[in-house]
């Protein structure tokens, strides 16, 4: 018998609204690994809640079975499924920064599950946790009982979470994009431990992802989702490497890829942007009545930008790489070394050089002024071109958002009514809109789904061509650096590694880290074969 | 955590200081001079110079200053010039009925509110949500004194169940005591209540969207441990300052209420004082107001890293 079937699963918004999902069925085998795959908005996270009987309202299960075990979940009451929620069937979310408690000892969050579906003593929970907590490589793990998760790295702490789900060693465990939120040698580590444990407890994974390349890393089967309905199903690597519904191979197709030909960049340019030796410190906590503790989070960078080219600089959260190009713009203060642009010393306070220098945020969601138009927004820095009359402004506004695509209908939108992939166009309309010779983008398409993150990459690749700037691109992904840069710079801690052609660090990358975060990127294609058989 | 509250002590120290330099330079501001005015008319200049060399005004301002300093930091407040009473004793006596009340009330309408509020997040969207919310609403929109009128007329006049005259009851037992404040009590009780509901249920439905509730459900926890064990210590600090906030501001005295019931408190104290020009029992006052003000925001702040553990790095 299967352990988990979902039979024609439709999910509504209130009585009447709209079916997030619709028509689902599937059945997971026991000890299996599925995925359900999808962008955002395709109702793939409310399926996996639906199970728990844990959908937010106003959604609710309009109709449908959930077979768990030969039970159906749907016609249980609340008082009857705790008795499955965390026993049988475990969750991992996707937000290890917001799903543990923070005013809990992690010790307390992970025997919760134990005494009460268990019914141990504190003292049998402590052993068990401790082992668990070996088992999972926690440095310390006495220490780690009575620390609170903000004393934890993002990747630690989906590790607890992990740990405290594992614990009861569930029939079935529901991961809802869990490591999304984590860096790519991090997500490399969490995926690894989440198949062992499954492995080691025979236990079933529901896997819950936007992420094709992982997926086909770890998953037998998977689920395709699109709008709330089901549009293919099979083993991953039928249904990756022959997709046969349309929506699945535009999936497919989104995944970054290297250019085909060589480099468009061979030659080497003139330089635009110099750094030499740039530290950054961030002040400590301040003791009291002491001196400040200072962080250096850029340690003696020497990076250089040429004309119309990108350099895609890579490493993980915490390596400084964000803040090289906050200080670039003059959003960061540095503490050392020096930075020239165009030959010249750099003062990013001129208001001639801010003009050159623009930068775009990685969250569309909150780098846009939420009270102001699109107009207003894109608009903006053409107050400071004092030459400018209002109707030139209004011309030119016009003239932008064309170019990257925000039809003049959208002008007079605010942020809220634009989806992700549009805010981020408006965005990159407001960097561009004084011509910049200079733009970093700051992980511009890491909040963006897949298939949206494909095109905003070739937008800002058809931009950089027509308008020849120079290009700082900040990400973890090595998927879009890999499509978008001509060289690449790996940063460690605050340090640069590597910096090489695109070509050289993919293919012949010299240092230790560099191979390291090469083999922890799930890219489709790559490895892919070996790893599934 | 020591460390933290050691932080917040020394934090405390500056602002005390510049509450002193504020009402000593208040006070000084005032056109005419202090013994002047508690003379009267008919003062002759060698009079004036007299009482002022008594009261230690006829030097220079900076060395007044100091000396205040030194008796206030001594407790020692100076005499009121309405009655000759010691200032300090005074005060006291008056915070101390002044703060019955609100400690009482304050208490009061926490504990009632802050669940209150939680079940109408956990609610959120039904009758119960709506209910509780209107009640709520009803209770900020209503002014303390018409409120205080009203309780006055129903449970003191028409009733009878407490004295009418606070003032009178206070002196006798505990029981009259008890009695005596039991109306002040209600009122700011109902009064205060209607802020810390919606207070409440704002935080609770800030974090019944985090996913750790999400995940305590998963666990399979039920409801109530869902509410207390993870909602309420997350959700109860911005309350927390809220209700420190209130505690501050009402511990510096009721003024209207006090003047509804006829309770001696320091709010009528100051009140007073500043009708009758009574300069030391002003500058008492107002020092004490913001002691206390300082000292609730302390104990709130320090109470801060036991629902919010981040805050004690």
């Amino acid at each position: 018998m299967s352990l988990l079937s979902l039979e024609n699963l439709h999910i509504q918004v209130g009585h009447d609204g709209a079916e997030v999902v619709q028509d689902l069925s599937f059945t997971l085998e026991p000890g299996r690994m599925m995925a359900l795959v999808g962008e955002s908005g395709s109702g793939k996270t409310m399926a996996a809640r639906s199970i728990l009987g844990l959908l937010p309202p106003p959604m609710r299960l309009a109709k449908g079975a959930i077979r768990f075990d030969g039970v159906d979940l749907a016609g249980l009451g609340p008082k009857a499924l705790t008795k499955y929620r965390g026993a049988r069937i475990g969750m991992v979310f996707q937000e290890p920064m917001t799903s543990l408690n923070p005013a809990m000892p992690i010790g307390r969050q992970m025997e919760e599950g134990l005494r009460l579906h268990l019914g141990l003593s504190r003292v049998e929970c402590r052993k068990r946790i401790l082992k668990m907590l070996e088992r999972i490589r926690i440095a310390d793990p006495e220490h780690c009982l009575a620390a609170y998760p903000h004393e934890f790295s993002g990747g630690m702490r989906q590790r607890i979470m992990l740990a405290s789900v594992m614990l009861l060693k569930p029939q079935l465990l529901i991961a809802d994009e869990p490591t999304t939120a984590l860096d790519t040698l991090v997500q490399h580590d969490v995926m690894n431990l989440m198949t062992e444990l499954a492995a080691e407890n025979g236990t079933a994974v529901l896997l819950i992802s936007h992420d094709l390349g992982m997926v086909s890393h770890y998953i037998e089967d998977v689920v395709v989702l699109q709008h709330g309905i089901p549009v293919e199903r099979g083993r991953t690597t039928e249904v990756l490497t022959q997709p046969s519904h349309a929506y699945t191979q535009r999936l497919v197709d989104a995944l970054p890829r290297r250019s085909a030909g060589g480099l468009r960049n061979a030659e080497p340019k003139p330089a635009l942007v110099e750094l030499q030796g740039i530290t950054v410190d961030y002040p400590g906590h301040a003791l009291l009545f002491g001196r400040r503790v200072a962080k250096r989070a850029v340690d003696g960078v020497d990076l250089v930008v040429g004309q119309g080219e990108t350099l895609g600089l890579v490493g993980a959260s915490g390596s400084g790489k964000t803040t090289i190009g906050r200080a670039i713009v003059g959003l960061e203060p540095i503490s050392g070394g020096t930075m020239r642009f165009k030959g010249q010393p750099l003062v990013p306070d001129d208001p001639d050089t801010r003009r050159d220098l623009q930068i775009i945020f990685q969250d569309p969601y909150s780098s846009l002024d939420p009270r102001q138009r699109v107009e207003a927004i894109v608009g903006e820095p053409l107050k400071l071109d004092t030459g400018l009359t209002r109707k030139d402004r209004r011309e030119r506004v016009r003239e932008v958002c064309d170019e990257v695509g925000l039809p003049a209908g959208f002008l007079t939108r605010f942020p809220h009514q634009l989806s992700g992939g549009q805010r981020q166009r408006v965005a990159i309309a407001r960097a561009i809109v004084r011509r910049p010779a200079f733009v970093v983008a700051d992980e511009p398409v890491s909040a963006l789904d897949m298939t949206v993150q494909k095109q905003i990459l070739e937008l800002i690749r058809q931009l950089q061509m027509r308008h020849g700037f120079g290009c700082l691109f900040v990400s973890h992904d090595l998927g879009a650096v890999e499509q978008v840069a001509d060289r690449v710079a790996v940063i460690e801690t605050g340090k640069i590694v590597e910096t090489g052609t695109r070509d050289d660090i993919f293919d012949r990358p010299q240092a230790e880290y560099t191979r390291r975060l090469l083999n922890a990127a799930m890219l489709l294609g790559r490895s892919y074969n070996a790893a599934v058989s | 955590m020591i460390r933290f509250m050691l932080g917040r002590l020394a934090l405390a120290i500056p602002t005390l200081f510049i509450v002193t330099l504020a009402v000593f330079a208040m006070v000084r501001a005032i056109p005419g001079d202090p013994a002047s005015a508690m003379l009267g008319d008919l003062a002759t200049p060698e009079m004036v110079a007299r009482l002022k060399a008594s009261m230690g005004i006829d030097k220079p301002l900076p060395v007044q200053y100091v000396i205040w300093l030194g008796d206030v930091v001594s407790g020692d407040f100076g005499r009121s010039i309405g009655n000759d009473e010691p200032v300090g004793p005074l005060i006291w006596e008056r915070f101390k009925v002044s703060a019955s009340i609100v400690l009482l009330a304050v208490a009061l309408a926490s504990m009632v509110a802050v669940p209150a509020g939680m079940i109408a997040a956990w609610r959120q969207g039904t009758a119960t949500d709506l209910g509780l919310i209107g009640v709520a609403t009803l209770l900020l929109s209503i002014p303390s004194f018409w409120l205080g009128l009203m309780i006055l007329l129903v449970f003191g006049l028409g009733l009878g169940w407490f004295p009418i005259l606070g003032s009178q009851a206070l002196s006798g037992s505990w029981r009259e005591w008890a009695a005596a404040i039991a109306m002040p009590v209600l009122t700011l009780f109902l009064v205060e209540m209607g802020s810390i509901v919606r207070m409440s249920r704002a935080a609770t439905i800030d974090v019944l969207r985090q996913e750790y509730i999400t995940h305590a459900r998963a666990k399979g926890l039920s409801e109530s441990a869902v509410m207390w064990r993870h909602a309420f210590r997350n959700a109860f600090a911005p309350t927390w300052t809220l209700i420190g906030l209130i505690l501050g501001a009402l511990l510096g005295g009721i003024a209207v209420v006090e003047t509804v019931f006829t309770i001696p408190g320091l709010g009528r104290l100051l009140v007073e004082g500043i009708y009758t020009r009574d300069y030391p029992v002003v500058q008492g006052c107002i020092l004490m107001i913001a002691f206390v003000y300082v000292v609730v925001n302390l104990i709130v702040d320090m109470a801060y890293p036991f629902f919010d553990p981040k805050v004690a790095r």
